[in-house]
C-alpha cells in the first residue's frame, strides 16, 4: 500500500513541479484548452468520444449544469473555509437566500407580485446575499472553530425551516414560473429556454472563470494574505496589525456573494424554488467537496466540487447485481472521504504553498550544482 | 524607518521621581503606570511601574513564572490591566484594539515562535507590512493603481527585512521549514516590517548557542542604530548585560529592581532571586 502511495504522490510531484517549470506561455495554453474542453463538453458531437464519461441514465448537459453549480459553490466555499480557515456548516443558507430573493422579486406566485425580469432581481439577490454574509457574521465571527460551525450550520437551518414554515416563503409548494436569464439567437428564439440545459451550463461556466479570476486577485494580495494568516494563526495576526473581524467578514461576504449567485443561477434555470431544495446535506456536499479537492487551493476546489457532483450523477442508472448504484451514492461518498481522510488529509490538490517549496528546492540544486 | 508621527509632548511632571539616573530628560516612549493584572486569584503582575525611554534598550528580566510575557501582553492589548494603565507615545492603550497598537508603532516577536508556517518567509513579512497599507478589498479583486503600488513596496521592504536579519536565502520557503535560529530571526523582521517605534522582543535568544547569541546581539544593536527602542525579555544574563542600557527586574509579579545594568548585578534581591537565598536568610 506504502509503495502504491509512494508511487502515486512521486508521480503528483514530477507533474507539479513540471507544470512550475514550465514556460509561462506553455500554461496558458494548457489553461485555455481546458477551457475550451468545457465549452465544449455538453455537445454530443464531442461527448460521444468520451468513452464512459457521459452520463447514461440523464440529460449530460443537465448534468453539467448541476455540476457547474457545485464548482462555483465549492469556489465560494473555499474562500471561507480554505483561505480564512473559518468551519462554515451552513454554505448552502446563501445559495437559498439568493435562488428565493429571485423567487420572490420575479415569480407570479409571489405575495410581491411585483414580476421583475431575472437580470434585474440578480442583483439584488448577490446584494442581498452579501447582507446576510455580513449580518450572520457580525455577531458570530467572535466564535472560533466549533462554535462557529454549529452556529452556521444553525444558520442554514433556520433558512430552512423558515422557507417551509412561512406562507411568504410558499413552504414546500414554492415558486414557479420563475422567468429566464434574458437573450434571444437572430432568429427570436431564446437563448435560455426549457428544452436545452447547454447555454446555462456555458453561462455558469463563464461565470465561474470570471469569479475564479477575482478570487485569485484577492488570494494574491494584502486580502488573501489577512485569510490565511488568520487561517495560520489568528492571535499573531492580530498583533501583527491585521484588523481579523473585518477580514472574516469579508470573506463572508465573498463567500456569500458568490453562494447567492449560485442560487440566483439555479433558480432562473429551474424556474421553480422550493424549500425541497434546501436540505442539509447539501452544505455538507460542499463542504466535503473542498476538502476533497484540497482546502485554500481555488484548483483544487474546483476539482473537489466537480467531482463530487458528477459522480454522484453518473451512479444514476447504473445497476450492479440488481441494485440501482444510485440510491447507494452516499455511501460510496462516505467511504470514499474515509479513504481520503487516511491516505491524503490535504486534498487531491493541496494549497499553494507548496508549490512555492517544489520551485525553491529546484532553485537549491541548480545553486549546489 | 519610515515612520514620521511625533509623539504629542507630554508635559514633564513637576517634581517627577528622578529615579533613573540615565535616562535623564529624555523622553518616555511607554509607561506601565501602576499595573496590576489578576486572574481569579492569582495576582499575575502586582503595582507594576517602570518607564521606558525614546531610543534605549530595556531588559525586563525575572526567573521563570515572573510576570515578564504577562506584561508584554497587558502592553500589546492581549490582556487587560485590572487596575493601573499604560501609556505609549503619551496616549492611554489600555482597551485598545490589539492591531491598533500595532499600528501605533508597537511590534512584538513571541516567546514560543508564532509565525505563519504555511506562508512563505516573504509573505509573512508583507502581513506586518500590510498593517500600514490601505488597498481595499475592491482594489484588491481588479488590481487597482494602489493595489500594485502596496503590493510592489511591501516585496520591496520585505526584501530589505531578510537581508537585514540574514535569511535573504530562504524568501520562498515556507516559514514552518525554515531552521529554528532562522524562525527567530523571520519573526523579528515581521516584527520590523510594521514600522515600530518600539520593538518587544520575548526571549529571542531562547535555544541559541553562544555564537548565534553573540550574533543576535549585534542584531539587537543594529535594530536600536536605526532608531527603534527595544524592549528585550531575556533569561541569559549575560546577554542582557552586554546589550542593554538599562534593567528592570520582576519576581513574582512585582519589581525587585530597576537600574543600569552594573547596579542591578549587585541587587542582593535580584541575586537572591535567581540564585536562591538558604532559609535560614528569609527575613
Amino acid at each position: 500500500m506504502t509503495s502504491v502511495r509512494e508511487w502515486i504522490d512521486s508521480g503528483r510531484h514530477a507533474v507539479a513541479e513540471r507544470w512550475h517549470n514550465a514556460p509561462r506561455w506553455m500554461r496558458w495554453a494548457v489553461i485555455a484548452a481546458v477551457i475550451v474542453f468545457f465549452y465544449a463538453l455538453p455537445n454530443r458531437e464531442f461527448y460521444q468520444w468520451l468513452g464512459p464519461i457521459p452520463t447514461t441514465g440523464s440529460n449530460f448537459g443537465q448534468v453539467l449544469f448541476t455540476v457547474s453549480i457545485y464548482v462555483l459553490l465549492a469556489v465560494g466555499l473555499n474562500i471561507v473555509v480554505g483561505f480564512a480557515g473559518l468551519l462554515d456548516l451552513g454554505y448552502f443558507g446563501f445559495f437559498a437566500v439568493g435562488a428565493y430573493t429571485v423567487a420572490v422579486l420575479t415569480s407570479p406566485s409571489s405575495d410581491l407580485k411585483t414580476l421583475w425580469p431575472w437580470l434585474l432581481a440578480l442583483p439584488v439577490a448577490l446584494v442581498l446575499t452579501m447582507v446576510s454574509g455580513v449580518m450572520l457574521g457580525t455577531p458570530t465571527l467572535r466564535l472560533r472553530g466549533d462554535y462557529l460551525a454549529i452556529v452556521t450550520l444553525g444558520f442554514a437551518e433556520m433558512i430552512r425551516v423558515a422557507a417551509t414554515a412561512s406562507d411568504f416563503l410558499k413552504g414546500q409548494r414554492g415558486f414557479n414560473q420563475i422567468p429566464h436569464p434574458p437573450g434571444s439567437y437572430s432568429d427570436g428564439k431564446p437563448i435560455f429556454g426549457v428544452l436545452d440545459p447547454r447555454p446555462y451550463y456555458w453561462l455558469v461556466l463563464t461565470l465561474i472563470i470570471l469569479v475564479v479570476i477575482g478570487v485569485r486577485n484577492l488570494n494574491r494580495s494584502r486580502v488573501g494574505r489577512a485569510w490565511i494568516s488568520i487561517r495560520e494563526d489568528e492571535d499573531a495576526a492580530q498583533l501583527m496589525g491585521v484588523p481579523t473581524f473585518k477580514f472574516k467578514l469579508w470573506a463572508f461576504a465573498s463567500g456569500a456573494f458568490i453562494g447567492g449567485l449560485a442560487g440566483a443561477l439555479f433558480a432562473g434555470k429551474q424556474n421553480f424554488v422550493s424549500s425541497q431544495n434546501l436540505e442539509l446535506l447539501n452544505s455538507i456536499i460542499i463542504l466535503a467537496a473542498v476538502i476533497l479537492g484540497g482546502s485554500g487551493n481555488i484548483v483544487g476546489a474546483i476539482v473537489g466540487g466537480g467531482l463530487v457532483a458528477y459522480l454522484i450523477e453518473r451512479f444514476r442508472g447504473i445497476e450492479f447485481f440488481g441494485v440501482e448504484l444510485y440510491e447507494y451514492r452516499f455511501m460510496f461518498f462516505g467511504l470514499v472521504l474515509v479513504v481520503m481522510m487516511i491516505f491524503r488529509p490535504q486534498g487531491l490538490i493541496p494549497n499553494r504553498r507548496r508549490a512555492a517549496e517544489f520551485k525553491d528546492r529546484r532553485k537549491e540544486v541548480i545553486v549546489g550544482g | 524607518m519610515g515612520e514620521t508621527v511625533q509623539k504629542p509632548t507630554v508635559p514633564e511632571q513637576a517634581g517627577a521621581p528622578a529615579v533613573e539616573s540615565t535616562a535623564g530628560d529624555r523622553e518616555p516612549l511607554l509607561e506601565v503606570d501602576h499595573v496590576t493584572l489578576r486572574f481569579g486569584g492569582v495576582v499575575a503582575l502586582n503595582d507594576v511601574d517602570f518607564t521606558l525611554y525614546k531610543g534605549e534598550i530595556l531588559g525586563l528580566i525575572g526567573p521563570n513564572g515572573a510576570g515578564k510575557t504577562t506584561c508584554f501582553n497587558a502592553m500589546t492589548g492581549i490582556y487587560q490591566p485590572s487596575e493601573g494603565e499604560i501609556r505609549f507615545r503619551g496616549e492611554r492603550i489600555t482597551g485598545k484594539k490589539k492591531h491598533h497598537i500595532t499600528k501605533m508603532g508597537m511590534a512584538r516577536t513571541f516567546q514560543n515562535i508564532r509565525l505563519f508556517p504555511e506562508m512563505t518567509a516573504l509573505e509573512n513579512i508583507q502581513v506586518g507590512a500590510d498593517a500600514h497599507h490601505k488597498t481595499s478589498v475592491i482594489s484588491a479583486l481588479f488590481r487597482l493603481p494602489r493595489h500594485r503600488r502596496e503590493e510592489r513596496d511591501g516585496i520591496e521592504k520585505a526584501e530589505r527585512l531578510l537581508d537585514f536579519v540574514g535569511i535573504s536565502g530562504r524568501m520562498h520557503d515556507a516559514a514552518r521549514n525554515l531552521s529554528y535560529g532562522e524562525q527567530r530571526r523571520l519573526e523579528i523582521a515581521r516584527a520590523l516590517a510594521t514600522d515600530p517605534v518600539l520593538l518587544c522582543l520575548d526571549e529571542p535568544a531562547a535555544g541559541f548557542n553562544p555564537a548565534e547569541k553573540e550574533e543576535l546581539l549585534q542584531l539587537i544593536r543594529k535594530i536600536r542604530d536605526q532608531g527603534i527602542t527595544v524592549l528585550l525579555i531575556e533569561h541569559d544574563m549575560r546577554l542582557v548585560m552586554g546589550v542593554t542600557d538599562r534593567i528592570v527586574v520582576l519576581e513574582f509579579g512585582k519589581k525587585i529592581a530597576e537600574g543600569l545594568p552594573a547596579e542591578v548585578r549587585e541587587d542582593h534581591r535580584v541575586i537572591a532571586a535567581y540564585l536562591g537565598v538558604p532559609d535560614d536568610d528569609v527575613a
